[in-house]
C-alpha cells in the first residue's frame, strides 16, 4: 500500500512542495503564472507585497547554500514575512541534538514555514511527515533527489524568453547523475510537453534508466547540440573528480565544456543556462557564461518570483483550509 | 458561483452610464496635465479601456496607457480564502509620482478592493491625488470609500452580485449561492 502524497492536503491543494513528481501540468502551469504576478513587483519603486505579513519562515539550512538560502530570504522578505536563518550545518544537529528535536523546537517558536535544504535525499520528504499539519514545507534542494524551485524558475526563464515548450530542443549537460537539479527539469519539461530532452555527459555520470524519465541520451556534446534551443550546464562537483567518475577538469572541458564554438552548434537564438556555481574553464567557456546568449544572471533574478509564488501559494492553501475548519 | 440574473441592464443603458462617466471625467480633469487611467483586473480594466478611449477621443489631455492592477497581492482575505486565481500580473507603464490617478472599477461595493488597489498604487510611487470612477456604486460598503465619479447607484440586498459582462457590455443582477 502506498501512503498518499504528502504534498497535498485533504483538499487536494499543495501544502508541501518538496517534488515535481506528484504534481501535474495544470499546477506547473498555475505556479508559473502566479511567478508571473511576482515578477512585475522585483522591477518597481517599493519592492515588496503585504501578503504574508505576520508569516515566519525558517530557512532550515543542513547544508550550505549561499544563493539558494539568499534567494528564499528575499522571496520570504518582499511577501512581507518575517525569515529565521538557521545554519543547522554548525549547530545543535553536531550537539546530538536530533532533527526531530530541532524542529519541535522551532515549531514551538510559531514558525509557519520551513525550507529545508539537505545533503540526504528524502530529507524534505520525512520532515515534512514528521511536523505539526500547520506547517508548509519547501524543498530547497535534497542530495541527489529533488531540486523543485530551480526546476521551477529554469521553467519561468525558458518560458519567458521561448512562450511554448512544444517546439523545443533542451540539452541537458554534464554529471546528471548526481544532479538534483537535472532531475527536477527534466521532470518539468517532459510534463510541460518540451518537444525533445537530450542529456548528455560522461557515461559514469548518466544514469542507467535515464530514458524511461522521456529524455533521449546522446554520445557526444556536438551531436546534441545540433538544432538546440535551450542548453543547461550543471555544475560539475569537485569531489566526482577526486573519487575519479571524472578524469580531470581539464579533459571533461574538452569532451563537455560549452566553448564558443560548440554554442554555434545550436540554433542562433539558443538560450545558455546554468543553476550555478559555474565553473568557469569546466562545464563552460567563460565568455559563454557572459555571452549575448546567456541568461544565467536572469535565472537568478526569476528565481525570487518564482520562490514568492511557491510560498504564497501553499500558504494560502493552509489558510484557507485552516479557515474553513474554523467556520465549519 | 453565480445563477441565472434576476435584472439585467442592457448594452444602451450601460453605454448610457459610461457616456455620463465620460462628462464627468473630463469636467474633474478640465486642464490637468498628470492624469492618468488605472483599471482594476478584470472589471475596472474593460470599463478603463472605454473611458480612456472615449477621453481621448475628446481631447482630454490624458496618459496614452491604461494602467492595470492586479490586487490578488495586496487583499485582505488572503487568511479566510489563500491566494485569488490569478488574472494577469499588474502593469503600470508611467510614473505614479506625483501624478493625478483615476482609480476605475466595474463596482464598487464594500471598498475593500480599493483600499487594496491604493496600497498597491502606493508601491508604485507617491501620487498627488487619486479619485474613483465606477460603473455601478451599490451599497453595502464597509470602508469610507466613496466614488468621485459613478455612471450608475444601485441599492441592492448583500445576497446579490452585480456582474458587469464586458463582452456585452451590460450589467447583470442576481442572487449568490
Amino acid at each position: 500500500m502506498s501512503l498518499p502524497d504528502p504534498q497535498f492536503n485533504i483538499q487536494g491543494k499543495l501544502h508541501h512542495f518538496i517534488d515535481l513528481d506528484g504534481l501535474d501540468r495544470k499546477l506547473l502551469i498555475e505556479i508559473l503564472d502566479t511567478a508571473e504576478g511576482f515578477a512585475g513587483v522585483n522591477d518597481r519603486t517599493v519592492k515588496k507585497v503585504p501578503l504574508l505579513r505576520g508569516k515566519t519562515v525558517a530557512n532550515l539550512f543542513f547544508e550550505n547554500s549561499t544563493r539558494t538560502r539568499t534567494a528564499f530570504e528575499l522571496a520570504a522578505k518582499r511577501l512581507s514575512a518575517d525569515i529565521l536563518n538557521v545554519d543547522l550545518v554548525t549547530s545543535s544537529t553536531n550537539k546530538g541534538e536530533s532533527l526531530l528535536d530541532t524542529l519541535h523546537v522551532l515549531e514551538a517558536l510559531q514558525c509557519d514555514m520551513f525550507i529545508v535544504r539537505h545533503g540526504d535525499s528524502g530529507a524534505a520528504h520525512f520532515i515534512a511527515r514528521h511536523v505539526s499539519p500547520n506547517i508548509n514545507i519547501i524543498n530547497g534542494g535534497d542530495g541527489q533527489h529533488s531540486h523543485p524551485t530551480q526546476g521551477m524558475l529554469d521553467m519561468f526563464t525558458i518560458r519567458r524568453h521561448k512562450g511554448d515548450f512544444g517546439n523545443l530542443c533542451v540539452v541537458i549537460i554534464g554529471d546528471i547523475k548526481h544532479s538534483r537539479v537535472a532531475r527536477s527539469d527534466i521532470s518539468a519539461l517532459v510534463k510541460l510537453g518540451a518537444g525533445e530532452v537530450r542529456v548528455v555527459g560522461p557515461r559514469t555520470l548518466i544514469p542507467a534508466d535515464v530514458e524511461s524519465l522521456g529524455v533521449t541520451v546522446y554520445p557526444s556534446l556536438d551531436t546534441a547540440l545540433a538544432g538546440a534551443d535551450v542548453i543547461m550546464g550543471l555544475r560539475l562537483q569537485k569531489e566526482r573528480m577526486l573519487n575519479a567518475t571524472v578524469p580531470s577538469s581539464s579533459e571533461f572541458y574538452r569532451t563537455y565544456g560549452l566553448s564558443p564554438e560548440r554554442l554555434a552548434l545550436a540554433s542562433p537564438d539558443a538560450l545558455v543556462m546554468h543553476p550555478g556555481p559555474t565553473n568557469r574553464g569546466v562545464e563552460i567557456a567563460g565568455s559563454v557564461a557572459d555571452g549575448r546568449q546567456s541568461v544565467i544572471l536572469e535565472q537568478v533574478n526569476f528565481g525570487i518570483a518564482v520562490r514568492m509564488a511557491v510560498m504564497s501559494i501553499v500558504m494560502g492553501n493552509s489558510e484557507s483550509l485552516r479557515h474553513g475548519e474554523l467556520s465549519a | 458561483m453565480t445563477q441565472t440574473p434576476v435584472t439585467q441592464y442592457d448594452t444602451p443603458t450601460v453605454i448610457h452610464w459610461l457616456d455620463g462617466m465620460v462628462e464627468s471625467l473630463s469636467g474633474l480633469i478640465g486642464q490637468d496635465r498628470t492624469i492618468a487611467l488605472i483599471g482594476i483586473r478584470r472589471g475596472g480594466v474593460d470599463v478603463g479601456r472605454y473611458l480612456l478611449d472615449k477621453l481621448r477621443l475628446a481631447g482630454v489631455p490624458i496618459a496614452e496607457e491604461l494602467g492595470e492592477l492586479n490586487i490578488a497581492f495586496y487583499r485582505d482575505d488572503f487568511s479566510s480564502i489563500g491566494l485569488h486565481p490569478v488574472v494577469g500580473p499588474s502593469q503600470v507603464p508611467f510614473e505614479v509620482e506625483n501624478r493625478h490617478i483615476i482609480l476605475v472599477d466595474d463596482v464598487l461595493g464594500t471598498g475593500r478592493t480599493v483600499r487594496a488597489a491604493m496600497n498597491e498604487i502606493f508601491d508604485y510611487g507617491r501620487p498627488a491625488r487619486i479619485s474613483l470612477a465606477v460603473l455601478v456604486q451599490r451599497s453595502g460598503h464597509e470602508l469610507p470609500i466613496r466614488a468621485d465619479v459613478a455612471g450608475h447607484h444601485l441599492d441592492v440586498a448583500a445576497d446579490q452580485y452585480i456582474d458587469l459582462d464586458a463582452t456585452n457590455m451590460q450589467v447583470n443582477i442576481g442572487r449568490k449561492k
